[in-house]
């Protein structure tokens, strides 16, 4: 049951993606051009999923748990570490080279463009490696 | 050029946020992509392993919605290997090092009005915008 809930998310989520325009990086790439060809429509993707995540996250944490699971497993951390700004700038500089970010470049691997085939497994590495080393010298 | 779409823009990000609102009504969990993902792969710590698969497949299964309906998925994407591989090292290690990515920190923790995720929001905004100044504008590539 729980797959097929997720599996239905991932699709409206991927759906979103290919709607919004994000599954191409000519498209978040003009959206990064500021001083070039700015194609400001990513700022309304942002925009609409936040607010409508604002206002629905308000309404689902009023619950006591959510529906397949015993309890809400929100983020806790608050400390603003070397990790929350050398990950985003690593994160950032890969994004404004190729113009994926995780979510879109899974979403376009079906569409099947060389690029995308090369992008998807070097992220998958990458991701790995985050992991590897996380692991290695957790903090505490 | 790409044009201006701020309609289907603003559409599609709606669809995003409304998933990410029923993946926290039912799991319990934040939609961050890197998180989903890069909890497939070891170290191993919790359980959820299916439904993160469930979510996976679909978000890879998007254009086959799209296949059916006879609408084509435009896009324009590098070919150039070298420079797809380093970029898709550096987004795959940032966000899961960062604890989290555009979905993750931009739009959910956003959305909660956490200042951890505005911190990294703003950095990964702000280097990717000086990255394609450089590339384009500098570099002339």
């Amino acid at each position: 049951m729980s797959f097929a809930v997720n599996l239905a998310l991932g699709l409206l989520f991927g759906a979103g993606l290919i709607v919004a325009g994000m599954a191409d990086p000519a498209k978040v790439l003009n959206f990064l051009d500021l001083a070039g060809t700015w194609d400001p429509s990513l700022a309304f993707v942002m925009g609409g999923a936040v607010l409508v995540a604002f206002l629905g996250y308000r309404l689902v944490l009023r619950r006591r748990a959510p529906v397949a699971a015993p309890r809400f497993q929100l983020p806790e951390r608050r400390d603003i570490d070397s990790r929350v700004v050398a990950g985003p700038a690593l994160f950032g500089l890969g994004w404004g080279l190729a113009g994926y970010c995780p979510g879109p470049a899974l979403t376009a691997l079906g569409l099947g463009a060389t690029g995308t085939l090369t992008f998807v497994p070097a992220m998958i590495a990458g991701m790995a490696l985050a992991r590897l080393a996380g692991e290695r010298r957790r903090p505490s | 050029m790409t044009e201006f779409t701020p309609l289907s823009a603003l559409a599609g990000g709606m669809m995003i946020g409304l998933s990410a609102v029923l993946l926290m009504l039912w799991e319990g969990r934040i939609a961050g992509i890197s998180g989903i993902v890069g909890r497939l792969l070891p170290p191993y710590g919790d359980k959820g392993v299916k439904s993160r698969l469930g979510f996976v497949l679909g978000l890879v299964a998007a254009p086959l919605i799209f296949a059916v309906f006879g609408a084509p998925v435009a896009q324009t994407v590098s070919s150039s290997l070298p420079l797809m591989t380093v970029a898709g090292l550096l987004v795959g290690f940032g966000s899961v090092w960062g604890n989290g990515c555009t979905s993750g920190h931009g739009v959910c923790g956003l959305a909660r009005l956490s200042l951890r995720s505005a911190v990294a929001t703003c950095v990964f905004m702000a280097v990717a915008i000086a990255t394609v100044f450089l590339v384009r504008h500098v570099l002339g590539a």
